[in-house]
Formats: structure tokens, sequence, C-alpha cells
């Protein structure tokens, strides 16, 4: 008898709770005071520093455009939540964002995986997304409408490097070790494979792991005994540190290459000596002499007496272009957002903006020499 | 050619099947002892791999010191699980006992993750990255030291476990528990004293793989965890030889499978490997079958 009437208040309890939160208020632009924005970013885990460039970019930038009187008289804030590069994690919090915080757009995230996993649930809620860093194609278009990005497309970006590979290290044989269960990492990798292969190149192993291994000797002995000129590590700083310092070891002398994912100091920690003399591709250089580059650049410095990377200034772009489309949209609706974001059409920290139809920009990139501990600016790859 | 990247992938193979044949030891003496798979004692291994890191960063001891520290620290955390959330439940279903462990594996994580934060920490330079060449085979100086450490520690393992009285006292106690209690033993000791050495060794697993692969963060021990359970049933579990075999065997098989086969499959063939292995002898490897009698 007891247990009976015990059961049914907890399920009248949870009935009430749910039907609490199940209740959102869509409110009017009029009397509306701030304009509130969510950030998913990986905070901590394995990319910890591009979702601390992302934050210090984006506080940047509001501070900036607070001074000036906000957007239409409104204060503009940010509201960071932690997604620990985890996809579980990264659609909870962005739910998490939508439903309780009701933020009216979005910035993040910043690994592929979690931002494939974020732009489905923008979209059913009809709340624009701007993801500063994420290159997967498969961002926007299995993200639906209402997903955009700040940044260039693997499919890019692996012919980028696969042009360089070929024709500025004039390589003619490559090997490539990827993370199986990463999209950029996958995703990279593939679109390398047949860039290069379609310059004339010969893809003599095309080896993985798995997200979290640590012991790769295996793959790297195999892609020693096949002696390639270049080695195409296509992941996040973390790892692409400890595969260099192991494939050294086994004795393999080809050059590495990368992608935007080794843009952080933290790179050289790891890596030490073994990441040295080589190259990835990434958004921008700091020793871009244009004068957005140079604005952003003085202004973080003051800031945060650190030079920005590239994922800061992404960051910064993609709540820059955010702002802007709010701004000219005149409305905090999602629909009238994105049709205002459609057509962007400026100069940016990281390049000029312009949107095709799957939502990604047209934008060029650079690549960067990884020498004596430091990134050197090498060239400029346009469209 | 082909047989000099043979030998070089054993060598890979071996040295990684060390890291888990220390671990699983530790499984397979709980298990033999008190019928308990302990889940908690991946992550016990993690613990030793961060006692070592922060003997590294803040105490600044060398290399065996270090060692020394992370076993003792280990040990004395696997003692604590032990009495906390073990001899409470000695007289349960084996059901509750195996969920408190997964519970314990859980905290252990989780706690770490809340302490110290689930960003993965770069382990600092404590042994010198050297090569050694034999001929073109190439084999590093930490892989060498973790093989050498883990033999070392396993035969200190078997020399105490039979040619000691603690040792006797241990495999009375896993032969039969109460009836060792009826011959005078204090089984609650020997118990503890199982964990202590079981936990030590992991903790000396995870300080040795800090050093070789200089990353370390709150979930790592999941799946060598996994692994070195998989290794300690694939050898027999409760069977100390078993586990060092079932280890080597699980290195050099995701070694090779990895070399040979596909690098994509490896984790799934390995394992199929380990299904056929127990089809076809379920008591593993070295294992016993033991009868029941009625």
């Amino acid at each position: 008898m007891k247990t009976k009437k015990l059961l049914s208040f907890i399920t009248a309890a949870a009935l009430l709770i749910t039907s609490v939160t199940g209740c959102s208020s869509k409110t009017s632009s009029e009397d509306v005071k701030e304009i509130k924005i969510g950030a998913m970013l990986p905070l901590t885990g394995d990319i910890a520093t591009f979702g601390q460039s992302a934050k210090n970019a984006l506080e940047l930038l509001t501070e900036q455009v607070n001074k000036e009187g906000g957007i239409d008289g409104k204060t503009v804030k940010f509201v960071y939540q932690d997604d620990e590069n985890k996809p579980a994690s990264s659609a909870n919090v962005t739910q998490k964002l939508i439903n309780d915080e009701k933020v009216v757009a979005l910035v993040g995230s910043i690994g592929s995986t979690c931002s494939i996993a974020d732009g489905p649930i923008a979209t059913e809620n009809k709340i624009p997304m701007v993801t500063p860093t994420s290159t997967n194609p498969k961002v926007t278009t299995e993200g639906g409408e209402y997903v955009f990005r700040a940044c260039f497309i693997d499919p890019f970006q692996g012919t980028v490097l696969a042009k360089f590979a070929s024709e500025d290290l004039k390589a003619t044989t490559a090997a490539i070790l990827y993370d199986v269960a990463n999209d950029y990492s996958k995703g990279l990798a593939e679109y390398f494979k047949a860039n290069f292969e379609k310059a004339g190149g010969k893809v003599v192993a095309y080896e993985t792991y798995n997200t979290g291994d640590q012991d790769f000797n295996a793959q790297l002995t195999k892609i020693k005994s096949l002696n390639p000129q270049v080695l195409l590590i296509p992941d996040y700083y973390q790892t692409v540190g400890i595969i260099a310092k192991q494939a050294r070891t086994a004795g393999i002398t080809a050059t590495f290459l990368g992608g935007d994912g080794w843009d952080s100091p933290e790179l050289f920690t790891i890596g030490g000596d073994a990441v040295n003399k080589g190259y990835f591709s990434n958004h921008y250089s700091p020793d871009d002499k244009a004068k957005e580059v140079q604005d952003f650049i003085s202004a973080y410095k003051a800031k945060y007496n650190t030079t920005p990377d590239a994922l800061a200034a992404l960051s910064y772009d993609a709540g820059k272009i955010l702002l802007d489309a709010i701004d000219k949209a005149d409305s905090l609706d999602g629909v009238k957002i994105i049709e205002a974001l459609k057509a962007t059409n400026g100069t940016f920290v990281s390049g000029s903006v312009t949107y095709d139809k799957d939502r990604n920009p047209v934008k060029g990139a650079v690549i960067i020499k990884t020498e004596n501990g430091k990134q050197v600016f090498e060239k400029k790859v346009n469209p | 050619m082909d047989f000099l990247n043979f030998l070089q992938q054993l060598i890979n193979g071996l040295s990684l099947g060390s890291v888990y044949a220390l671990i699983a030891i530790g499984y397979t003496m709980v298990y033999g002892i008190i019928k308990l798979i302990n889940f908690a004692h991946g992550d016990i291994y993690m613990v030793g791999a961060f006692i070592g890191f922060y003997s590294v960063t803040l105490l600044k001891l060398s290399f065996i010191p270090t060692l020394i520290l992370a076993m003792a620290g280990s040990a004395v955390l696997g003692v604590i699980i032990e009495k906390v959330a073990y001899k409470p439940l000695r007289n349960s279903p084996r059901i509750t006992l195996l969920i408190t462990a997964i519970g314990i594996s859980l905290l252990l994580e989780n706690g770490f993750r809340f302490i110290f934060g689930p960003n993965p920490k770069p382990f600092p330079e404590v042994l010198p990255a050297k090569i050694i060449y034999l001929g073109p085979i190439r084999i590093g100086l930490i892989q060498i030291i973790m093989f050498t450490v883990s033999m070392v520690l396993v035969l200190a393992l078997q020399f105490i476990v039979y040619k000691t009285k603690v040792g006797k006292a241990m495999r009375a106690a896993s032969f039969d528990t109460e009836t060792a209690q009826l011959m005078g033993i204090n089984t609650n000791n020997t118990i503890s004293f199982t964990f202590a050495l079981g936990s030590a060794l992991a903790g000396a697993a995870g300080v040795l793989v800090g050093i070789a692969y200089p990353r370390i963060d709150p979930y790592m021990g999941i799946m060598p965890g996994l692994k070195a359970f998989v290794a300690a049933v694939l050898g027999g579990i409760g069977v100390i030889p078993g586990a060092l075999a079932g280890g080597l065997m699980m290195g050099t098989l995701e070694t090779f499978t990895k070399a040979y086969i596909s690098t994509k499959l490896s984790d799934a063939i390995a394992f199929s490997i380990l299904i056929i292995v127990l089809i076809i002898r379920p008591a593993g490897l070295l294992g016993k079958k033991t009868n029941e009698k009625v």
C-alpha cells in the first residue's frame, strides 16, 4: 500500500516537472534588452587550446561590439558551454543552450564530429548556427538550412595539401595515417588521397587508428617499409605530436603534412623536435599584412598578450558574421537571420566571405611551416 | 626484408603485450582468490600513471623512485578499495560485487576527471628516447625498459607466490577459502595482500605507459583494462603464467593484425580470435578445468 502511494506521488511529480520544462515562449524582439548567443566549445578535453582561443576571440568581439552600443541598442551576450569535443556532450549542451538559456543563435562547435551532431538540433529548433572551424562538408549538408560555417571545407583543404605535396615538395609517394573514428581526420585523408592521386602521385599506405590510441608502432613500422616521401597526419595537435615522435623513432624520414588541427603551441610541447620541418594548411597567418588581420591581432594582443591562432581568428569571424546578419535582419527571428546570413558579403580576418548554395564560404588557405618550435608562413593558396 | 619487418613488428607486439600482461596479472590474481572480476583494475593502472606524472612534475623524482612511488600508491589504493567496497560484500551474490566494481571504476574515472581535469597531460621525458640498433632493427630504449621491468616484476611475483609463506597462503586461499581459514590462515590479510600486489603491478604498468606514450588522461584505463581482462581470460583466468602469456599474445596479435591484415579491423579481429580460442578451450590456454564436486 505504501509503495503504491509513493509510486503515484513520484509519477505525478515527474509529470509536473516535464510539463513545466516543455514550455518555451518566443520573446518578441522589441522587449528584449540583450542578444543572447550560445557558444558550445571544447573548453576542456583533447583540443582545449582550440576552445580557449575561440572563447577569447568571442569575448573580445563582445567587448568591442558592446562598447559601440551593441546591435540595434541591445547588448550582446555570449553564453559559453563546454562540450569537451565529445559529440554526445556537444548535442547535450546545444539542447541546453536552446531550451534553458533561450539563445537566439549559436556559434560552435570546433570539432567537425561535434558540429555534425549539433547541426540537426539547431535546424530543428530554427536557431541559426555558425561553426567557426568545422571543416567537414557533412556539417552543412547534414546539418540543414540553419547551419553555416566561417571556414573552408575539407575537400578544398585536401586539394591544397595534395597540390602542395606534389607541386612544391615534388613528392610522388605519400602515406596517410588517420583516425578512423574522427570525421575531420577521415574526411581530410580521403580528399588528400583523391587529389594526390589525381595529380599523379601514389598513396603507398592508407592506415588507420582509433581515437585515444597511444601506440602507433605497428602502423608506423608498416609505413616505414614502404618508404614514402611524405606522411599525412590529419589529426588534432595532441595525437599528431605523439605520432610524429613515434614515427621519427621508428626511422621514418618523410616530411610530415597536416591540416588546421595542427594549429596549437602545444603541438611543439608534445611533439618536440619531431614536428619541426613539417607543413600544415591553415585558415590565416599572423604574417598577413591585410588591415583586418593586423587590427584583429593588435586588439587580441592588447587583451590577451599573445598572438591569436586561426581558431581565434575564425571564431571572431563567425561571431562577426552572425552579428552582422542579426543587425541586417533587424530581428531575432531565426528565419530572418538565415536570410541575412545567406546574403553575407564582407571581408573578415580570415578572408572574404560569401556563401554558396551549401552555406559554405569560398575562401583561400595558407600553408604554414613548422620550424624551431614556431609557425612560419610559407605561402597563400587561393581557391 | 620481410623477415626483418616481421621481427620489428614482433618487438612492437611484445613491448605492447608486456603492458597488457602486467595489468592482466592483477585481474587474474584477484579472480583466483575471491572470484571477482575487478573492473576497477584498469583505473588503478590510470591512477598509477597519474601518481607517476605528479612524482615527476611536482616532486622531480627520477625513474626508479617514480616507479616505486606509483607502485606503492596503487597498492594502497587497491587495499583501500578492497576494504571499503569488496570486503563488506564478500558473502553477497557475485553480481553485487560485479556492480560495485563497475561503480568504483566510474568513481575513479570521473573523480580523477573532476579533480585533475579531462585534458590529457603530457608526460615529461624521464628516460632518454634512445634507439638501439640490432642491424636494421630499431628498438627504442624505452621499449626495452618496458619489457624488462615487466619481466622482472613477473619473476618477482612468481618468487613471492611460490617461495614465500604469504604466497603459499595466497595459493591456499585461492584453492579453497574456507578450508584455508580452518587451517589457520588469515584470509582477510591474504586477500588484502593479493589486492596490493595486483594493484602495484597495474600501477607500474601505468607509469611505464605514461613514459613510453607520453599522454595520460582519466579515461586511459578503459581500453587497456578491457584488453588486459581479455588477455587474462585468454590465458586462463586465475592462472598467473596464463595472464603473462595472454598479455603477450594479445599484444602481438593486435600488432600483427595491424601490420598484416588491416589497421581498421585490428580490434575486431583480435577479439574474434579470443572468442574462437574460448570456444575451443573454454578455460583459456593454460586454464585448468575445475570439476564441481557435488
